[in-house]
């Protein structure tokens, strides 16, 4: 061990290292599995069906997607209602 | 009788040397067990049982009706109680089928057997899932290693999901941590994650530790499961999980080490 390691404290230990990563993706993959897009479908449907009781909408009116920063996950949902459509539903 | 899966996920970790040293840990118990190869195409159980030479009919020729089930099933050398079921080596590895292996199952039940012990193939394709798929209970066989960890979690999460239990939604399959090749020195060196760090990732009860040793090799070499080599750490720690698997309360073993003292440093000695 050279003398610098020596006089500022050992390096951290690869054990450690490991188990830091593997929380890391152990967690990361349990929340792609659990919330998987599949549902996205499934959910734009139902959107669109409440949606079209009030207001007259096309599906390709409604996006809806899961984006993932880091550990945060934005439900992004974008409805675009047309000019006629909106001016009734004010 | 219990299903017991012998999973992993990731291969070369022990789960053959496991099946066959748990499996013989059960007969020598006293219960009627078999063990079944579900690795079609690189069968090796019959190896490491050291009954290579006396395979006429495997499983597959039972689950396509070529052969009875009693035609299939090697008396193991060893152990009155146990047999095995050896896997095709010349099959595709689509030849299990679920009603066939369901078959053979029941088949096995009807014969009195208490135990059947499931050797997965490494992977989770067809022959892995059609392994756990009955289970009862699973060993998951994990390495003090990344990989290891990261696919027995992924494997744990497919037993989950696609054993008969989930699928039914009857009470999930019992889960059991089994770690391998622990070397308590390189964990005691901070180069090697603990039984505990291993424990707290997957969240899974610990059935047993069983230390990185050289008498597995001989074990392998000679077809003689690792328990039955006397004296040695490995087949003590295997007795020890089959004793904690049938409920008994046996402390852990062979998971600290000892520093050897400067003396013993200096003047060698063992």
């Amino acid at each position: 061990m050279s003398l610098l390691t020596r006089l500022f404290g050992e390096k951290k230990k690869t054990a450690a290292i490991a188990k830091e990563r593997l929380q890391l993706i152990i967690a990361r993959e349990h929340v792609d599995g659990k919330s998987s897009p599949d549902f996205l479908p499934a959910l734009q449907k139902e959107l669109l069906d409440v949606i079209s009781k009030y207001v007259k909408i096309a599906p390709e009116d409604i996006k809806v997607q899961l984006e993932r920063q880091d550990n945060l996950e934005i439900l992004e949902v974008n409805i675009i209602l047309n000019e006629t459509s909106s001016s009734r539903a004010q | 009788m219990r299903i017991v899966v012998v999973t992993s996920g990731k291969g070369g970790v022990g789960k053959t040397t496991t099946s066959a040293a748990f499996a013989s840990g059960l007969a020598l118990r006293g219960f009627k067990t078999a063990v079944i190869d579900f690795d079609v195409g690189l069968r090796n159980l019959d190896l490491i049982m050291g009954c290579e030479r006396r395979v006429v009919y495997d499983f597959v020729n039972v689950v396509q009706g070529e052969a009875k089930l009693t035609q299939a099933l090697i008396k193991d050398k060893h152990v009155d109680t146990l047999h095995i079921l050896p896997a095709s080596q010349t099959k595709d590895k689509d030849a299990l089928t679920e009603e066939g292996v369901e078959k053979v199952i029941k088949e096995l039940e009807a014969m009195g057997f208490d135990y059947v012990v499931c050797d997965s193939p490494a992977g989770i394709e067809r022959g892995a899932l059609m392994a756990l798929l009955f289970a009862d209970e699973a060993i998951v066989v994990t390495n003090p290693e990344v990989s290891s960890v990261r696919d027995s979690d992924r494997i744990l999460g497919i037993l989950q999901s696609k054993s008969r239990r989930a699928i039914e939604g009857r009470d999930p399959v019992k889960e059991h941590l089994l770690v391998t090749r622990y070397s308590a020195k390189r964990v005691e060196e901070g180069e090697m994650l603990s039984y505990k760090d291993i424990q707290e990732l997957l969240r899974v009860p610990l059935l047993g530790v069983i230390p990185e040793s050289d008498a597995v090799l001989h074990a392998s070499n000679q077809g003689v499961p690792a328990i039955h080599l006397k004296g040695t750490d490995v087949a003590e720690a295997y007795a020890d999980v089959v004793s904690r698997f049938l409920g008994e309360d046996k402390p852990l073993r062979f998971v600290s080490y000892e520093k050897p003292s400067l003396i013993k440093r200096i003047f060698g000695g063992t």
